[in-house]
């Protein structure tokens, strides 16, 4: 019976290289992508794009804040997700390092040369807050996309990564519908599954993936996933402690539905504003009590044909 | 037409009113206005009809589903936020053709077992038209797996390996195993109308005990062929075929016996198709009591079973099994009303099959169906480890 309480399985070891038959991988490699520093620049959409060849999305305005990307899909492989929240910034004046501004000045609907919430009058302060979060393949230990590939088009790095090989896939979109994350996709003019590879060309000959390259604040980290969750945990250590509390980590705990994500984040609020699942798990891990539930069919099945030829004489 | 209104749940969407005029974004007043207006994207995306994430092409089918989807707002809305409305999964890619493949495939399942039993009992007409029917649904079955592929001229590709993990990978093996199997059993079907002399002679002597041989490998593979469909749908992340796992396969071996028998009532003469009629009432009795659970055990996630285009299909499909099997039962001596009741049993198998994927589909467009179940489980697990 379906006990979504109970972990279905032990997370496998969090060396997904190893277990894939990798002998002497490299450490895992992954992303930690800090939001509470991210400004939303897009210049990780823009980077991956140029590096790997990914072909245009298309051009029209969402209407969802600044985001034009809308998801990560086939052609966008980086996706900045913009949130406009109606509360104010949660930051209370004591961490604002900015100088006071010099002189107060009434406010008069006109745009100010301070930012919004510094100008020194109640009426000025902004009454939302912006999040900005530049999402990602997650690379899970335990990948849907991975498990279910039926070509072996999908396979492990030795960097711990998930990479489509575009000479194997032949479409068939199952890693579509396995992934929790509705990351990875199928390019409708070209039929084959595409997503981030983790700069697998870059990241072997030594060097930073695009994205992380063209951060200009640090808010995509690159590097062992060991080192990247020993920061994580200290970042948001610090931010907690200037009064940050809404600050988490997401992805980041092997123990979670996937095994844990080769990409994790530092969230400032719950992963669905994001557009995140809330407690994503791969959807292999029921396969073998799936795998018994259609025996039992089949069984029924065949019995149920003997029974037709045996119960009666007609 | 009525676009889906807004989630109201939703406490920070952006009013259309707010947003920024046209040419505000890096975009060169004029260009590609005439084509396509602005914002138009977005109300797609809005609407829930970014159909298979085919984001820069027109679905041509997009009106016909906004309408629909409208249907689906019956239900009480609940507390849970998201961004911007948007599906946090990526709906299948899969077209109608896999569903149709789920009919396909069950059909020449059930076909082969009544054929076998034919073959087993004396029951020629029976036999051949199992045969016939199997060979013809895995043809089919083929043709449309195939198709929906991306990349159709791959479809070889799925024979590079062999993996336990995917059921997609079982299942290209069942079908590997059983389409030869099922393709002999028919071909040594016309072995009566060989000549029975000159070259054809020892083919037509030949052939009937390699029919005999290919009818008991095709049947011992069929159940595995029913039923592997149901983990094809359910090892996904589309919370309504994951959440139904222990309950689909039972709906799909009822659905294949069920059609097996009917396409045997359509084919055989009455006098020979009792074993048919007694596989449907089986049949339909398997898929009924498998749907009710389906459609019943599983909360929340049961909902897209029962509104809107999926509800209706699984209620006709419902309607067309109980004529199909009582017709069967009551017109057991009239080839004309068997026949009838037959082609009501394949009608229901197809609604069935159609109503289970696009279940499924709309619950991966819907964030509320990923949001709150997870929530729910995330609850309980905190609960959990609070008082172990």
């Amino acid at each position: 019976m379906a006990d979504p309480v109970s972990r279905p399985d032990p997370p496998v070891a969090d060396d997904p290289a190893t277990a894939a038959g990798w002998v002497d991988a490299p450490p895992r490699m992954g992303f930690f992508t800090d939001t509470s520093v991210c400004i939303g620049c897009k210049a990780c959409e823009v980077a991956c794009k140029e590096w790997n060849g990914v072909p245009t999305s298309g051009l029209d305005l969402l209407g969802m804040s600044y985001d034009n990307t809308g998801a990560l899909t086939a052609n966008s492989w980086r996706h900045v997700a913009f949130v406009e929240q109606p509360r104010p910034a949660g930051h209370p004046p004591a961490a604002s390092t900015g100088a006071e501004p010099t002189a107060r000045t009434e406010f008069l609907g006109m745009p100010g040369a301070a930012p919004p919430g510094r100008t020194g009058s109640a009426d000025g302060r902004s009454d939302f807050r912006w999040l900005m979060m530049s999402d990602v393949c997650k690379h899970c230990t335990r990948a849907g996309c991975l498990d279910v590939c039926p070509t072996g088009a999908l396979f492990r790095t030795e960097f711990g990564t998930v990479v489509v090989q575009e000479d194997i896939c032949n479409g068939c979109g199952y890693c579509v519908s396995a992934c929790p994350y509705g990351v990875i996709d199928r390019r409708a003019d070209d039929g084959r599954a595409w997503k981030c590879t983790l700069c697998y060309d870059r990241i072997g000959a030594g060097m930073t993936p695009a994205c992380a390259q063209a951060c200009p604040t640090e808010s995509i980290q690159y590097g062992p996933l060991d080192e990247l969750r020993d920061r994580a945990a200290a970042r948001v250590a610090a931010l907690h402690e200037r009064g940050v509390p809404e600050a988490r980590l997401y992805g980041h705990d092997p123990a979670d539905g996937v095994g844990g994500d080769g990409a994790f984040f530092l969230l400032l609020d719950e992963p669905e504003v994001y557009g995140l699942p809330p407690d994503p798990q791969v959807p292999t891990a029921d396969l073998g009590r799936m795998w018994r539930r259609a025996g039992v069919a089949a069984l029924a099945m065949a019995a149920g044909a003997v029974a037709a030829f045996l119960g009666g004489r007609r | 037409m009525s676009p889906r209104p807004p989630a109201e749940d939703e406490p920070h969407r952006p009013s259309t009113d707010d947003r920024p005029p046209a040419g505000h974004g890096p975009r060169a007043p004029g260009e590609d206005e005439s084509r396509r207006p602005v914002g138009e994207r977005f109300r797609r995306f809005r609407d829930g009809v970014s159909s298979g994430a085919n984001e820069s092409g027109v679905t041509p089918a997009a009106g016909r589903r906004r309408r629909r989807a409208g249907e689906e707002l019956a239900v009480p809305p609940a507390e849970f936020t998201s961004y911007y409305g948007r599906p946090i999964l990526k709906p299948p890619v899969w077209t109608w053709e896999i569903a149709a493949y789920l009919f396909t495939g069950g059909l020449a399942a059930g076909s082969s077992l009544l054929a076998v039993g034919g073959q087993l009992t004396g029951r020629p007409a029976l036999r051949r038209a199992g045969r016939v029917t199997a060979l013809a649904a895995v043809t089919a079955s083929g043709v449309l797996l195939v198709k929906d592929l991306g990349r159709p001229e791959r479809f070889h590709h799925m024979l590079r390996v062999a993996k336990p993990t995917s059921p997609m990978s079982v299942g290209t093996w069942i079908l590997t195993a059983y389409g030869p199997a099922a393709g002999l059993a028919a071909i040594a079907e016309v072995a009566p109308l060989l000549p029975d002399r000159g070259p054809w002679r020892p083919v037509r002597r030949v052939l009937p005990p390699v029919g005999w041989a290919a009818g008991v490998a095709a049947a011992a593979v069929a159940p595995a062929l029913g039923t592997y469909t149901a983990v094809l749908l359910s090892d996904t992340a589309v919370p309504s075929w994951h959440d139904a796992y222990p309950d689909l396969p039972l709906v799909f071996a009822g659905s294949a016996l069920a059609s097996g028998a009917g396409a045997a009532l359509i084919a055989v003469p009455p006098r020979q198709a009792g074993p048919a009629r007694r596989l449907a009432v089986a049949g339909a009795a398997l898929e009924l009591f498998g749907a009710h659970r389906v459609e019943t055990r599983h909360g929340l996630l049961a909902e897209p079973y029962r509104t809107g285009r999926p509800g209706r299909l699984l209620r006709a499909g419902r309607a067309l099994t109980a004529a199909g099997v009582v017709g069967a039962l009551l017109g057991a001596r009239s080839r004309v009303v068997s026949a009838l009741s037959g082609a009501a049993l394949l009608a229901a198998s197809v609604a069935t099959r159609f109503g289970v994927f696009h279940a499924g589909v709309a619950s991966a467009r819907d964030p509320r169906y990923t949001v709150l179940p997870q929530r729910e489980r995330l609850q309980r697990r905190q609960a959990g480890e609070q008082d172990g």
